[in-house]
């Protein structure tokens, strides 16, 4: 069966940073920060479920991560992806763009019949948008990155925007592709009350009992996991082996502070703040 | 030593991307201390109008593929002749602006080439490494901005870097120097040609923050559309462009070209007004070295205060309607 694959990935929610997630050594503190369904996977993952409905291609959801992931993993089964796999490995600990897009596009092709493959157009954590891309690069997918709107679905072909920056393009592509989605793109769904019942149990098949597994496996709770070894991958391609970038310090943002001149909020000083600007930086035809 | 340069224009004016400018200065300052050269690599339709200006900022050669069958951005074609250029330059380093079409192409030419490439970098500097004799230090943002990682690519060449337009600085003063252009052979195959632009539209952008040696910025504290008029009312008394923080733009005060920040445009007017902006990390990337910063804020331990210059603790409501008073009495 042709298949959609969406790359979404667990993140720590960077965007709610605050002073103690940040260690004395300016190094972050993951474990402080809650985890979540990067914003823009939401959004491929959006896209992908409404072309699979359209086209009637199966919806699988891939993350690389610790078993932990599985929490975006159920969310996708919520909202209504077909299939959901992780891919697990200490080996793969601290890679860089480069090898996660290794161990992710040897996912896509061990998956096989891939017709569309979607990713955010950025993780909330690195801000590299790099992933996406070198996946395509390859399994050789046509690539459209930035696209902010789907306009046309049809057996084989699509039709997308694109943010060109200085200008939006209307792109026509056939399969296969792979597309990076913007936040614009679209609103994702809620999970759907439904499927949160039928797949509130699901987990990692080491979550459940033996006895447990008699009943989870053909409920379709246990989350399949992919592993170096069941994927047959090169460990010098993986994690931190497989990356050529290499952190060489961190340190954390301080406010640098200036000599801060304060004016009073009333009539006065509000005048004076004026004529101090006025003096320096504004041309005043008289 | 070799700097290569990803060499970008506007598809719209046929000129070039300042960020070609500025990433061609920086790798002069690079290399001159290492008696290195500065290479541009340009892939597309027809070169732009205004090539010779790279040569002003420091490029000393540029090498260049058109073909009328690059009208766009057919990312694996871009991709199949950079890495043939690459192949035959072997730079040690390469640049390309963090633009939507840097962030397309570089990271299909990282992964063919199997090697590093580190995202939109605000600072780059060459030095030893161990072993590795001189690499490039690449300094970015992480973490939505609340770190700083020093990135280094120590065992594989060429080493990449992607840096966001605004962030290096062009000279006051160009260089006189003439353009030296050489032409490189290569044939776009038709099965690299695999995406059909049936339309573009030019985004109607007023905004030009490059000009303007102030910006008047409002943020959440605005607090609506309606209020946001104030800034516009600030900016026009003082001949200003109008900026504003994410925040301001997720809530639909005003359109997202405005944005300043990490993931906004970087500005670096003489003067900046941030008008109900607390002065987050991401939000300071994109404005901390306006020469002179002024803040306008009713919470008096907001961190903008931390790198403002002036202030007022006050609600922008009063606030700015005062200043736009005196301001037009001044002008009298
Ligand atoms: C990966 C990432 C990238 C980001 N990129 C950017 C970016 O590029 N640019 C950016 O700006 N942000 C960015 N952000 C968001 C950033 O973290 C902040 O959320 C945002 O800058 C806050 O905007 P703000 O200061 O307007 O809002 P707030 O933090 O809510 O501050 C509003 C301020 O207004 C003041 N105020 C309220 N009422 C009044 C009044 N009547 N008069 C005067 N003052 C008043 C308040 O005291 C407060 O200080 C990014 C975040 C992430 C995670
Ligand atoms: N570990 C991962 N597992 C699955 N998808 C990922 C992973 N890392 C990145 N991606 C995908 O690549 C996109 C860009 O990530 P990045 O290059 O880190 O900004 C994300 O929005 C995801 O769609």
């Amino acid at each position: 069966m042709k298949k959609i694959v969406v790359l979404a990935k667990q993140v720590p929610d960077t965007a709610n940073v605050t002073g103690d997630a940040m260690k004395p050594d300016g190094t972050v503190n993951r474990a402080a920060l809650p985890a979540i369904f990067n914003p823009e996977d939401l959004n491929a993952l959006e896209m992908g479920l409404s072309i699979g409905r359209k086209l009637g291609f199966e919806v699988h959801v891939v993350t690389m991560g610790p078993p932990k992931a599985v929490e975006i993993l159920k969310h996708a089964l919520y909202m209504g992806a077909d299939h959901v796999r992780l891919i697990s490995d200490r080996r793969f600990a601290a890679a860089d763009t480069l090898a996660t897009s290794y161990v992710l596009s040897e996912a896509v092709k061990k998956l096989g019949e891939v017709q569309l493959v979607l990713a955010g157009r950025q993780a909330i954590d690195g801000d590299t948008a790099q992933v996406g891309p070198q996946v395509a690069e390859k399994i050789d997918f046509n690539q459209i990155t930035y696209v902010t709107q789907l306009k046309e679905v049809a057996a084989d072909h699509i039709v997308v925007e694109r943010d060109g920056e200085t200008r939006s393009e209307t792109i026509r592509t056939g399969f296969p592709v792979l597309l990076t989605v913007t936040a614009a793109a679209n609103t994702p769904r809620f999970p759907n009350a439904a499927r949160m019942l039928r797949f509130f149990r699901a987990g990692l098949e080491s979550d459940f009992s033996k006895e447990e597994l008699e009943t989870a496996e053909p409920a379709g709770w246990v989350i399949p996991v992919w592993t170096l070894d069941s994927m047959g991958l090169d460990p010098a391609r993986c994690g931190l082996n497989g990356s050529p970038t290499k952190v060489h310090k961190i340190k954390s943002i301080t406010l640098k502070g200036t000599d801060l001149q304060l004016f009073e909020g009333n009539k006065a000083g509000i005048q004076e703040l004026v004529q101090n600007i006025v003096k320096d930086y504004v041309e005043v035809e008289r | 030593m070799k700097t290569a340069v990803f060499v970008e224009k506007n598809p719209l004016t046929n000129r070039l991307r300042d960020v070609s400018m500025e990433l061609s200065w920086k790798a002069h300052s690079l290399m001159e201390a290492h008696q290195g050269e500065v290479v541009g690599l340009f892939v597309g339709d027809r070169l732009p109008e205004d090539t010779e200006r790279l040569f002003h900022y420091g490029m000393d050669r540029l090498v260049q593929f058109t073909d009328p069958k690059l009208d766009h951005l057919y990312s694996i074609a871009f991709k199949h002749v950079l890495k043939a250029m690459i192949e035959s330059e072997e730079p040690d380093f390469v640049l390309f602006g963090a633009t939507h079409t840097g962030r397309d192409v570089a990271p299909l030419v990282a992964s063919a080439m199997k090697t590093g490439l580190t995202a939109d970098c605000t600072q780059l500097y060459v030095d030893d490494f161990k072993e590795s004799g001189k690499i490039l230090y690449q300094v970015r943002p992480a973490f939505g901005g609340n770190i700083l990682a020093t990135i280094v690519t120590p065992d594989h060449r060429p080493i990449m870097s992607t840096v966001r337009e605004g962030v290096m600085r062009l000279p006051e003063h160009v260089l006189d120097r003439k353009p030296n252009i050489s032409t490189f052979t290569a044939e776009v195959r038709q099965e690299w040609i695999r995406s059909e632009f049936l339309a573009t539209i030019a985004k109607a952008s007023g905004v030009n923050f490059q000009a303007a040696n102030t910006v008047v910025s409002g943020g959440a504290g605005v607090g609506s559309r309606d209020n946001f008029k104030l800034i516009f009312d600030l900016a026009h008394a003082l001949g200003a462009e109008v900026g504003a923080s994410r925040a301001a733009v997720d809530f639909g005060f005003v359109d997202k070209e405005r944005q300043i920040g990490q993931t906004g445009s970087v500005v670096r007017p003489k003067l900046y007004i941030a008008c109900g902006i607390s002065g987050s990390v991401q939000h300071r990337a994109g404005m901390e070295e306006s020469s002179k910063i002024i803040a306008i804020n009713t919470d008096p331990d907001a961190p903008i205060f931390h790198i403002a210059h002036m202030g007022i603790v006050g609600d922008l409501k009063e606030v700015i309607p005062t200043m736009i008073k005196y301001l037009k009495e001044e002008a009298q």
